[in-house]
């Protein structure tokens, strides 16, 4: 009885389940801990605070639901952004995320649960990433094993590439689109697997929760056919595809219409239309089988294939019929710039302008996803050794999964589940091999020892990723020390592994075992040590509270809020504040006052207009600013503190987005250098220095350095001596570290002048200010 | 094949009115499904028959006289669509032939599936009908 090392027989078969579902429980216990655990670094290190930019938006529509309740929030028309044309809120969102929180919210009321609703909403994410484990560890338990979904929810619950975007406080759609993603995939394998309507109706409810939470539902929309059509052309058509996809597209699909945002897209764009098709194919094809089972002659079988392909025919020409003829809406411009990178860029700037849409860069991939990125290809050809139809199903998903993660950063996020999911496979299999006792010679090892080992394989890996675990079972107790006797006793030698392919493939002896074995921990150890240190340094940051390392240690910047605050306690309620889109939401949630543009970016045109204001000169710019009863504009600058976020960065997207409406007015050649640089120095192009961004990001710039070279921090050139002047703004407030500064717009001069010369007279004759030498030059 | 019964409300009208053209393969054909279905499954198939009649008279309506309320149009048209593949599903589900492919599913099964997916289309038919 050839074995690497002995384990005990005197187990009961029943002892050995019991214990394997309580070490699964233990470790799913601890994974979910890890997950939630991992995700509050943000907390930790800030605060209790709603991040970035859309999440500000989400919070104030869950407020809002969560005060007034669900029907006004349905209704809600908010006047003040987009001022002056307004937004029709409940219309143009995707509200499964609010609906979320506010059915959370009034179920703690329910309970006397006092919670906050921003601290549900910043919670939300780490309590679904949670569940997304869960979910994954079901998904691959359909592919492989419990041990393999062990893993693949371990992975999937630290990974970085999830957890950038579902920290503690990043309360966005992403927060529980993940979870649907991973559930609504696993509903759809396990309905194809069984057959079985219910799981195929549960797969559409789940859709329509997905449709509901995320615009990224159009990933399933086209994933889900695109299986169904693999399997059919691979002749793997049986009448449980057809239950499982037909019971899933008629309901799904009626379902995803419910939400207004999406109202009749399903049936009248080209994104929807792929679905539809493999859905009237499965029709064709299923009565195709039916006749066919009735009558068997030869020749009606011909006739039978050629009606089929006829009807194919018929309807692809149908589709794209109702194309030409406008029934159906030609595929969208997001949906070009996912094939073509360079198409938005020309087309539409304000979608190529989006720092989350740019082509991943290399490294990323492996700061997102570390070791699992190497693993994930052999996941991938490991399910190719068994080709069911679910391992299809995660191929094509892996392989579109990798294209669009290169396409978009963003869509990092949809590739990393079946990463996690291939790699755990991949990585489960090694152990499954490497841990097993039985040596070739052994011809069939017995059922319930080779039970005992699989469960090891699940609980070594976990045992290592959190220090602290269920004790280990008795088994593995057992081999565990035999295993560390054999490190000591036994030298390592290859030789033995070419010796084993001579007589039958197998693993000899404990050595060998544990080179693989000790190196598959290693790397899951520095897989979470990665993470950690990932997670804790680069995705942990709000971005609306900033943080910088200097020698007293750690120092908050909180310019922002100080900034938001300050609107929103020295200005009327109505006074309209404009910025870039980008500041719409934070403008909207902290200072709560009317936005002309925000980050929904759903008018060109009016972002545009913002555009053209920043970019033109003050007399060109500042009719516009009085058309749209501008009282104050606010700009980013990190010239002073060297925050490299800031609004100068941005200006060529203003720009080239201004130029895109008004190419007469602006061009953007004209920003820059004769040389072609982009500078903000002393050789910065007469365009770039009249704009009103320029203006306003210097204004007083150079007197903050007293008369010494004033040097902008974060494009390391030195500042003219003399400033910028503004005659149609003044300013109004100036946070602490300059990163957020605020321009009042000047009303018309009650002479009826216009408000240049009406200032060069006041400066002439009263000194209004103590600025005289720059002032007077500016005016002589 | 103890299976339960098909309760669909269902005219009985239109049960056979699918084919009558000459070409003996029709015929044929036509023969064998008559011989060698079984009651319970044509019963099935006389519901799937009505559903289409009245998806076809639903979207004939739709092309030719007008598709004004369309999420109307869209509920109606989907639920014959819907309770369509459903009923196919629960067909195939507990035609004896395919025993082997559906091992999970038992008849009584597949007819519980059924009914639930019916009541959740048909929350959805009636929220959409407007």
């Amino acid at each position: 009885m050839p074995r690497a090392y002995p384990l005990p027989t005197d187990l009961s078969p029943a002892t050995v389940t019991n214990t394997k579902s309580l070490v699964r429980i233990v470790a799913f216990a601890l994974i979910s801990g890890a997950a939630i655990a991992s995700r509050l670094f943000a907390v930790i290190n800030f605060e209790s605070i709603i991040h970035e930019f859309d999440p500000w938006f989400n919070y104030r529509a869950t407020r809002v639901l969560a005060s007034k309740g669900f029907y006004e929030f349905w209704n809600w028309f908010d006047p003040t952004a987009w001022y002056p044309l307004g937004r029709v809120v409940g219309g143009t969102i995707y509200p499964g995320l609010m609906a979320t929180s506010g059915v959370i919210y009034n179920f703690l009321q329910a309970i006397h649960i006092p919670v906050d609703i921003r601290n549900i909403c910043v919670m939300l994410a780490p309590g679904f990433s949670a569940l997304t484990a869960w979910s994954t560890y079901m998904f691959t338990k359909e592919m492989k094993d419990e041990s393999a979904g062990l893993l693949a929810a371990a992975f999937i619950g630290i990974v970085p590439g999830y957890i950038s975007r579902s920290v503690a406080g990043s309360y966005d759609n992403e927060a529980i689109a993940i979870f649907l993603l991973m559930f609504t995939f696993f509903l759809w394998i396990k309905a194809l697997k069984q057959g079985s309507a219910l799981f195929g109706t549960l797969a559409a409810v789940f859709y329509f929760y997905m449709v509901a939470a995320w615009g990224g539902y159009a990933f399933i929309t086209n994933m889900i056919p695109l299986h169904a059509l693999a399997l059919l052309l691979m002749g793997r058509f049986t009448n449980r595809l057809y239950v499982a996809y037909s019971s899933w597209y008629a309901i799904g699909t009626l379902a995803s219409m419910q939400v207004p945002f999406v109202g009749f897209q399903p049936v009248r764009t080209s994104e929807h239309m792929g679905a539809l098709g493999v859905f009237g194919l499965l029709q064709i094809v299923a009565f195709v089988q039916l006749v066919r089972s009735h009558v068997s002659s030869k020749q009606f079988n011909n006739l039978l294939f050629a009606l089929a392909v006829g009807a194919g025919v018929v309807g692809t020409v149908a589709i794209v019929g109702l194309t030409y003829m406008g029934w159906i809406a030609p595929w969208t411009g997001r949906f070009y710039s996912l094939w073509d990178t360079g198409y938005a860029k020309k087309y539409i700037p304000i979608i190529a302008s989006v720092s989350e849409h740019q082509p991943t860069a290399w490294p990323s991939f492996f700061m997102d996803l570390h070791f699992l990125i190497f693993l994930f290809p052999a996941g991938v050809v490991l399910c190719f050794r068994e080709l069911r139809d679910e391992h299809i199903f995660v191929i094509i998903y892996a392989l579109v999964g990798s294209y669009f993660a290169g396409v978009m950063v963003r869509l990092m996020l949809t590739l990393t589940p079946v990463v996690c999911i291939s790699a755990a496979i991949a990585l489960s299999t090694v152990l499954d091999t490497y841990i097993d006792p039985s040596e070739p010679d052994l011809p069939v090892p017995e059922a319930d020892e080779t039970s005992g080992p699989s469960e090891t394989t699940t609980d070594a890996p976990k045992k290592t990723k959190k220090d602290k675990t269920a004790p280990p079972p008795t088994s593995s107790g057992a081999s565990v020390t035999e295993l560390l006797s054999g490190m000591v006793v036994t030298p390592p030698s290859t030789s033995k592994k070419g010796a084993a392919k001579e007589k039958k493939t197998g693993i000899f002896g404990t050595d060998t075992r544990l080179a693989v074995i000790l190196n598959a921990i290693g790397m899951l150890m520095f897989f979470v040590v990665h993470c950690t240190w990932v997670t804790s340094n680069a995705y942990s940051s709000p971005s609306v509270v900033l943080a910088s390392h200097n020698a007293d240690g750690l120092q908050l910047i909180d310019d922002f809020r100080e900034a938001y605050y300050w609107l929103r306690q020295n200005t009327p309620e109505t006074a309209v504040v404009m910025s870039w889109w980008d500041y719409g939401y934070q403008i909207a949630g902290m200072a709560d006052r009317p936005t002309l543009v925000d980050n929904n970016t759903w008018n060109n045109t009016h972002i545009a207009t913002v555009g053209k204001a920043m970019s033109s000169s003050e007399e060109v710019a500042y009719p516009i600013l009085r058309k749209h009863d501008v009282d104050y504009v606010l700009v980013i600058f990190g010239g002073l503190i060297g925050y490299s976020g800031d609004d100068i960065n941005k200006f060529l997207w203003m720009v080239r987005i201004a130029q895109g409406v008004w190419p007469d007015e602006i061009q953007e050649p004209k920003y820059f250098t004769p040389s072609g640089d982009y500078r903000v120095d002393e050789q910065a192009s007469p365009a770039m220095r009249n704009s009103l961004m320029y203006k306003m990001s210097y204004y007083r710039f150079h007197e903050l350095f007293g008369g010494g070279q004033a040097t902008d921090r974060v494009r390391n050139q030195v500042m003219p001596k003399t400033g910028p002047t503004l005659d149609y703004l003044e300013e109004a407030f100036t946070s602490e570290n300059w990163i957020v500064r605020i321009y009042q717009v000047k009303k018309e001069d009650p002479l009826g002048r216009d408000l240049k010369t009406a200032n060069a007279f006041d400066q002439g004759k009263k000194r209004k200010r103590t600025r005289p030498p720059v002032r007077r030059r500016s005016a002589a | 094949m103890a299976g339960p019964k098909a309760t669909a409300p269902v005219k009985g009208t239109s049960s056979s009115t699918s084919s009558s053209s000459s070409p003996s393969a029709v015929q044929t054909l036509w023969k064998a499904y008559l011989d060698h279905t079984a009651p319970r499954l044509k019963f099935i198939d006389s519901f799937l028959t009505f559903l289409v009649l009245s998806g076809v008279l639903q979207f004939v309506y739709c092309v030719l006289v007008t598709s004004f309320p369309f999420n109307a149009f869209l509920s109606g048209f989907a639920s014959t669509v819907g309770q369509f593949v459903l009923t196919a599903s629960l067909r195939s589900q507990v035609n004896s032939e395919n025993r082997t492919l559906f091992k999970d599913v038992s008849p009584e099964r597949a007819f519980a599936d059924f009914v639930i997916g019916s009541v959740v289309l048909h929350f959805f038919v009636f929220n959409f009908l407007g």
